[in-house]
């Protein structure tokens, strides 16, 4: 059943270039680099228990990287641009992370918070470098040592690098896939419900949280340096904290306690903020009341909804089928 | 000698919770550390299990001292606890439960991409715990749906997963009818045994228990030791009996 499901979307996902207008095939590809962001996230929360409000400085780490790497440097390579976004966010976050999860709850997302806030303000006053407000271009890479400039802009964007982003996006999936499954996951499943219990079983409490806000960081860097090439443009708000805000709005929007939660929120999120924008300019009202209507109504996102009607669909059965 | 300790000294700001207290605990020992509220008796345990550092006096550990170790490195070297107030991991099944301890103990804890599952090594030796405990039937169960009876034997059962040398239980019947208590210490001391644990240290409130299953009684009272001795020699040990027991309760009983 769940395996179907997931068949039925790889499916819609694999045919959509060739169905749907370049429009909304576009807008698919922030979706597939917030995908491989929340994904990430969503291990430091959902598997966790930590709360980061500071991850779109890897989300700009990335990005940044993206536009050094091809503007500057003529690093084309796509590969090559991912790794090293995830190399450099890897190198940033070793030390934030381990500073940063020695403290938790609030403390912890403060602190991010602030690191967030600083590497924001690195990017604005170090101008001569980064391009301050203006940002900076990123080129159009090369995929799989192909060279495809002379293709049409939103052709390449429809076709080779959406097919690129959705392969990037499975192997990120499966690895987190194992990630969440491995003695490792059981471990941050351990230490998210009770650190005190984990660490008195001879879990390293810290140690493991910080591997987790490494691994985190790498994926939202791989996610951030993906959305670098569709606007061929990064700029600071790629880092600003409002930009954090709004990937924990997209996790808890499709429900962080399912391991897809939080990519139905992004895609909800995108899909949404696309129509919203479109009919009334404050579409942050809108989003907001959202946000309130989740945290109030359905804490578990719309994952969350959908496994509570499973769950009582599936009472209903079996009551039906038992004897009285 | 599996644990000592020399004038272990805790301070919470001004109160002295603990105040030089000193023990010895052998090889093969089932020892109970009794005493009133507030005697120091989770601060002792805490002490000797690296969650609390003492502000003076040391811990040895087979004759090596563990003075200052937490409780992940003393872990590693065979000693395990389980708390006074019920500790769970709420999400996780009675298996999964189980299975963090013994994860933690074949140090596959930083495995990131094998698959659980499929570790057959830590499936049958979490289920082995859970059979002794009598959890096998509710494997599959969220620690969370248990009821409380069973939260605190999973608790506990988690620390035996552990296969320790050496175990620390800070009351492992509490919130548990008399009758039930003997029933989980029961299987306590059988699966100490089966697994091969050398000594317990309980703390422990009931006097029927204490008297029933220890080797040995250490008693606290106002962060000092009281006394120490055999059942028998606490049983006739008035100042123990007064502070311990109360007088109307034990003349109540005898
Ligand atoms: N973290 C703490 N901060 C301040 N005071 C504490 C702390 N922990 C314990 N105490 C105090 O130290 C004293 C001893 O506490 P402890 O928990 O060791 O007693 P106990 O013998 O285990 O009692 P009980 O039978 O109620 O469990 C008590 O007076 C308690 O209030
Ligand atoms: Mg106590």
């Amino acid at each position: 059943m769940r395996r179907a499901g997931l068949a039925l979307v790889v499916a819609l996902i694999l045919a959509m270039p060739f169905v749907a207008g370049d429009y909304y095939v576009t807008l698919m590809l922030p979706f597939f680099a917030y995908s491989v962001i929340l994904l990430g996230l969503n291990l430091l929360f959902g598997y966790t228990g930590l709360l980061s409000f500071g991850h779109a400085l890897f989300i700009g780490v990335g990005a940044y990287a993206a536009a050094f790497l091809t503007s500057k440097f003529g690093v084309m390579h796509l590969e090559a641009i991912l790794l090293a976004a995830a190399g450099a966010a890897v190198l940033i976050a070793a030390p934030i992370g381990g500073l940063c999860v020695r403290y938790v709850k609030i403390y912890f997302a403060m602190l991010t918070l602030a690191f967030g806030m600083l590497f924001h303000s690195f990017l604005l006053k170090f101008y001569f470098v980064t391009g301050g407000d203006e940002g900076m271009r990123v080129l159009q890479p090369f995929l799989l040592g192909f060279d495809l400039s002379q293709i049409p802009k939103v052709r390449f964007l429809t076709r080779p690098f959406y097919y690129y982003s959705v392969v990037v996006l499975a192997v990120a999936t499966f690895v987190m896939w194992r990630i969440v499954s491995s003695p490792f996951g059981l471990c941050l499943r351990a230490i998210r419900d009770n650190p005190d219990k984990a660490q008195s079983l001879g879990v390293s409490v810290k140690r493991y949280r910080w591997y987790a806000f490494v691994i985190s960081a790498a994926y939202a860097a791989v996610g951030g340096a993906l959305l670098g090439p569709t606007t061929g443009q990064v700029d600071p708000n790629l880092a600003y904290w409002t930009h954090s805000g709004n990937i924990v709005f997209m996790m808890l929007l499709g429900g962080f306690a399912n391991f897809f939660g939080p990519l139905v929120g992004a895609l909800v999120f995108i899909f949404l903020q696309d129509t919203v924008m479109s009919i009334v300019p404050y579409w942050r009202l809108v989003f907001g009341a959202i946000l309130a209507l989740i945290v109030i109504a359905a804490p578990g996102g719309l994952m969350g909804l959908l496994d509570r009607r499973a769950v009582s669909w599936g009472e209903k059965s079996r009551q039906g089928g038992a004897p009285p | 000698m599996i644990l000592r300790a020399r004038g272990l000294r805790r301070y919470f700001g001004e109160f002295c919770a603990l105040d030089g207290v000193s023990l010895e605990i052998r090889e093969g020992e089932f020892v109970s550390v009794v005493g009133p509220n507030g005697a120091g008796k989770s601060t002792l345990i805490n002490v000797l299990t690296g969650l609390l550092k003492p502000n003076a006096g040391r811990v040895f550990f087979k004759e090596r001292e563990i003075t200052g170790l937490g409780p992940v490195k003393l872990c590693r070297l065979g000693m395990a606890r389980s708390f006074q107030l019920v500790h769970i991991f709420p999400e996780l099944t009675v298996l999964e439960f189980l299975k963090v301890a013994v994860v933690s103990r074949l140090g596959r804890g930083g495995r990131l991409f094998s698959s659980l599952a499929r570790d057959r090594e830590v499936h049958g030796q979490a289920l082995e715990v859970a059979e002794l405990f009598g959890l096998a039937e509710k494997q599959t169960t969220p620690a969370k749906h248990l009821p409380q009876g069973d939260k605190k034997l999973l608790d506990v059962a988690s620390a035996f997963a552990l296969q320790p040398q050496i175990i620390l239980l800070d009351e492992p019947t509490s919130g548990v009818s008399t009758r039930e208590k003997h029933t989980i210490m029961d299987i306590l001391v059988s699966a100490s045994k089966r697994i091969g644990i050398k000594s317990i240290i309980q703390v422990e409130h009931d006097m029927d228990i204490v008297f029933g299953y220890s080797d040995r009684i250490i008693a606290l009272h106002q962060g000092k030791l009281l006394a120490e001795g055999t059942p028998d020699a606490i049983k006739a040990n008035e100042v123990v009996v007064n502070t311990v027991v109360g007088k109307k309760e034990w003349a109540r009983r005898a």
